[in-house]
């Protein structure tokens, strides 16, 4: 008996300690207050995206996700994440046709191809790679745009001079010069949430599961047994990025 | 054999010695005292891109409150679509319920995902909505929570 009242009082009080100190990590979330945001350590993380071209719709929820998360300029219009339709056309497969009206903002239209047979079409969504080794750290001048201890790439925004080299050296195009501050802007992996235990905007909000955030130092991350069990693929590997986006059922034409 | 003159040297050595000293000033001066801590960067700049209110307050956050919603939605169709995706960023409801959620359209949030494109995956059900169902809320016949087709 004095056992089981030794084992209840012990698990009443981790409860009370658990939800205590959840409900402190919620404040401080909501308050956005990340140096309070308990627990989070960047030497045991090192992000990775997974994108399942299979499973995209082409919907747009998540560059809609992204640009209201993220406060994305919406006139003139940039994109920290966008998607591409790839239309390969059986009479000219070496010239697919690739569109992103709006960046998919408002999904797509359908295909002028459509009715033609043999035409495969597919969606490939786009963000920052975030590469272990990336061509825009390398050349920014200042140390304004720098790779994280958990492996995000990420931009001093104080400290850019709006120089551009970085927008030309990323091998994906996924830098812009933000036209209000007139510095570099780039897709942050949602580092304000998944700092605080939060998926980022994209992944939390696509409804088909196309895109997935693990964490490869994590060992009992699902990425690992997924990019074990498929065939992944990174965007330009020949560029030596060391890119940590992998994509599932990426077509041999994009590009 | 001794230096017959070695004044011009000293000179030279304090003009080097000025120039130097007047680097490291310059450097102190215009470094930022974090900067190199962690690699090429500022430290601070971390911070700075951690401190950003979020918009979507993520699913976990959701189904703390509506657990009727979340059983309901546990065993079908759209039980892995979070919450967000149809309703939209519902941070500031989830830290303070006062604040009212919008409810999403019935029929437009529908068409988002479900209306035909020769890009989706063949397996994605989709439905030409004119046709299906003119003008009409799809609520009417489907639940979201529930989806039967």
């Amino acid at each position: 008996m004095s056992a089981d009242r030794r084992e209840f009082l012990l698990q009443t009080g981790k409860l009370l300690v658990l939800t205590a100190s959840a409900a402190a990590a919620w404040d401080y979330v909501v308050a956005a207050q990340p140096e309070k945001a308990p627990g989070y350590d960047a030497n045991t993380h090192w992000w990775a995206m997974v994108i399942d071209i299979e499973k995209c719709i082409g919907c747009g929820l998540c560059v809609q996700a992204c640009k209201k998360e993220n406060g994305v300029s919406l006139d003139p219009s940039y994109f920290r994440t966008w998607v591409e339709r790839y239309e390969v056309d059986p009479d000219d497969p070496e010239h697919p046709i690739v569109t992103s009206p709006n960046g998919g903002y408002d999904g797509f239209p359908e295909s002028t191809l459509a009715d033609k047979p043999g035409v495969k079409t597919f969606f490939v969504p786009k963000l920052c790679n975030h590469c272990a080794d990336s061509p825009c750290v390398q050349v920014c001048p200042v140390g304004a745009t720098f790779r994280t201890q958990d492996g995000v790439v990420l931009v001093d925004k104080e400290y850019c001079l709006g120089c551009r080299y970085c927008v030309q050296a990323c091998p994906y195009g996924c830098r812009y010069i933000d036209p209000t501050t007139n510095t570099v802007d780039k897709c942050t992996l949602c580092y304000h949430r998944i700092t605080k235990g939060l998926q980022t905007a994209c992944v939390e909000i696509c409804p088909t599961g196309a895109r997935y955030l693990g964490d490869l130092k994590n060992p009992n991350d699902p990425i690992h047994e997924y990019l074990r069990t498929h065939k992944v693929q990174v965007l330009k590997p020949q560029m030596a990025t060391h890119s940590k986006t992998y994509y599932n059922g990426l077509d041999g034409a994009v590009r | 054999m001794p230096f017959r003159s070695y004044e011009h040297l000293l000179r030279l050595a304090a003009v080097f010695l000025a120039a130097a000293a007047a680097f490291l000033v310059v450097r102190w001066l215009l470094v930022p005292p974090d900067y190199g801590e962690l690699g090429s960067y500022r430290t601070a700049a971390v911070a700075l891109n951690q401190a950003r209110a979020i918009s979507f307050a993520g699913q976990a956050a959701c189904i703390d409150c509506h657990t009727d919603v979340a059983d309901a939605r546990k065993e079908n169709a759209h039980a892995h679509v979070s919450c967000e995706s149809c309703h939209g960023a519902h941070a500031a409801h989830a830290a303070d319920p006062a604040v009212p959620a919008v409810k999403p359209d019935p029929r437009k949030t529908c068409a988002i995902c479900h209306t035909p494109n020769a890009g989706k995956p063949a397996a994605f059900k989709t439905v030409n909505f004119r046709e299906h169902a003119d003008e009409g809320p799809c609520t009417a016949c489907h639940s979201p929570h529930a989806p039967r087709f």
